[in-house]
């Protein structure tokens, strides 16, 4: 089945004034939305990327130029990602739709392109 | 498991045990600690899964995040030395801090402190009561801390209970902190402590509780959270606490926790089926709680020890003759009207007066009730209190006099009150109109 990743952008202050009881809440919610994809064999892993702790890499003509990042000033970033397995496109955006990551952050939904030999 | 866990008793958990290490003027920063650790986990665990032991998880990050905290202090004050007055640590108190905070993850007696699994060891609880109750803060501040570091509530959450604005409740959180800070309170509470702080903590749990109970208006998920925090913190009282009071503290403690008990035992049958309050007379006593009133009724008997009787122990008393009465017909009402008069002497507000009116009027009749109520029906706070209009509603419609009673009703309608109170006050006026007399 494909292989889809769901890659979590979020700008940072989208915590801010949570309460336990929020935070509880949330967590649970994740919690439902990851039984069900593993119940139905259609969760792949998820990935956590170290909060501002990145450089980006460039090449300047001959030199390569690195400069800290990426930068997360008032910028959604991707904060980690997901990786599930979907028939479709649609059905890897229907299953993006029911994550409760959309409450605070917007999601990107790719298809990783197998290419045969 | 998560399931099992509570994030706002780990919360407090966290709170506490930090504070205990670093001391109250570290407050801010104990809670700091306590919310990014929660950050930290939301941002985790939906992606790597939920660690095997989700509070010990939190602690521990809590910890390491207290230890950056201090440093990120210290390090402003080396920039900027004029703010080493406003910056919580000391050089010498970030090293100790550390110290205590890293020995805290290896000597095993201290961490367990920090790893019992869900809620603070009750005399972590204690303290914190005794800290956020402190007679230096006003009032409404002590509420709101309480309800802040020893219930975890969000400042959401707080503002939503007292009707009062987001802002309003942070600034007053700030505040206190601030002052808690400049007093520089100990964490470890000595019998003077309990001697002087005790009165304040039963006065806003008493709040707390009829905060909730009383459900004005708002949300009613939030209100009964206040009712049954301030019986959690009343029984931890009662249970750890009254043997730190002096025998008069420990009677006074056990009177509030009887009242909290006896009067939370009433609330599964306070409202009905289609949202309508119920008056006592009304109610399925079925549906009271039984174990709450043999709960509240044991604490009343251990409140007569001492020699001082607070208002909690009259109001117990009164509480204590509803839940006894099997059916409304059997209410001892000349009892209670005889408490309600030791209870307008010692609190001599015009809602004490007003309910002492009704019980005479359960004694004497209507028109002795009627009687006593225009003694206070003068009165500018109890003209805007739909339960002043309501009572002399009901005894109007008593005496057969439907006009007056319609007028009441709909005077009692233009006040301030909750839903189910609205619906019940429109359900009798309906009532009167139709000269129907219950």
């Amino acid at each position: 089945m494909p292989k889809y990743t769901l890659m979590l952008r979020e700008n940072g202050t989208a915590f801010a004034g949570l309460s336990p009881a929020d935070f509880q809440a949330i967590i649970q919610r994740y919690g439902a939305w990851r039984d069900e994809l593993q119940r139905a064999g259609k969760f792949a892993g998820g990935h956590k990327l170290r909060d501002g702790a990145g450089r980006v890499m460039r090449k300047n003509s001959s030199k390569i130029v690195v400069t800290d990042g990426p930068f997360t000033e008032g910028k959604e970033v991707i904060g980690g990602l997901f990786v599930i397995e979907a028939a479709s496109y649609d059905e890897a955006v229907s299953i993006a739709n029911g994550c409760p990551h959309l409450d605070y952050g917007s999601i990107e939904v790719r298809e990783v392109e197998v290419t045969r030999p | 498991m998560i399931d099992d866990l509570n994030f706002q008793h780990v919360f407090a958990h966290i709170v506490a045990a930090l504070t205990r290490i670093l001391g109250p003027r570290h407050l801010s920063l104990a809670e700091e600690a306590a919310q990014d650790a929660l950050v930290k986990a939301l941002q985790l665990w939906p992606l790597q899964g939920e660690p095997a032991n989700p509070s010990a998880w939190l602690i521990q990050v809590a910890k390491n995040r207290a230890l950056d905290l201090l440093r990120r202090d210290q390090r402003l004050v080396e920039l900027d030395p004029s703010t080493a007055d406003r910056a919580p640590a000391r050089q010498s108190e970030t090293v100790a801090a550390g110290a205590m905070i890293a020995a805290a993850g290896v000597d095993p007696s201290a961490d367990a402190r920090l790893r019992s699994e869900t809620a603070p060891p009750d005399d972590d609880q204690l303290a914190m009561m005794f800290l956020a109750c402190h007679p230096i803060l006003p009032r409404e501040a002590r509420v709101a801390l309480t309800l802040k570091i020893v219930c975890g509530f969000g400042v959401r959450e707080i503002a939503h209970a007292f009707l009062a604005r987001e802002d309003a409740i942070a600034q007053r959180l700030v505040r206190a902190k601030r002052q808690l800070r400049d007093a520089d309170i100990g964490f470890e509470l000595t019998a003077a402590d309990y001697a002087e702080r005790l009165d304040s903590v039963l006065d806003v749990l008493y709040l707390l509780f009829n905060e909730g109970y009383a459900a004005h208006a708002g949300d009613r998920l939030v209100r009964s959270d206040l009712c049954r925090e301030a019986i959690r913190l009343g029984d931890l009282l009662a249970d750890a606490g009254a043997k730190l009071c002096t025998v008069n503290g420990a009677a006074a403690v056990h009177a509030l926790v009887a009242l909290l008990h006896l009067q939370a035992a009433r609330l599964p049958a306070r409202v009905g089926d289609d949202d309508v309050l119920l008056r006592l007379a009304d109610q399925d006593r079925s549906l009271w709680d039984a174990s709450s009133i043999a709960r509240g009724l044991q604490h009343l008997d251990a409140a007569a020890s001492g020699d001082r009787l607070t208002v909690y122990h009259v109001e117990a008393g009164i509480a204590a003759c509803h839940a006894v009465a099997a059916r409304y017909e059997e209410t001892d009402w000349p009892r209670i009207a005889e408490l309600y008069d030791s209870l307008l002497v010692m609190k001599p507000t015009p809602v004490v007066a007003l309910n002492r009116a009704i019980a005479i009027s359960r004694v004497h009749g209507p028109r002795a009730g009627l009687a006593a109520v225009d003694a206070i029906a003068g009165d500018a706070v109890l003209a805007r209190y739909y339960l002043l209009h309501a009572t002399v509603g009901e005894l109007a419609l008593e005496t057969g006099d439907r006009d007056r009673a319609a007028e009441c009703f709909r005077a009692a309608l233009a006040c301030e009150c909750s839903e189910p109170e609205r619906r019940f006050l429109e359900r009798r006026l309906r009532d009167a109109a139709r000269g129907a007399a219950n």
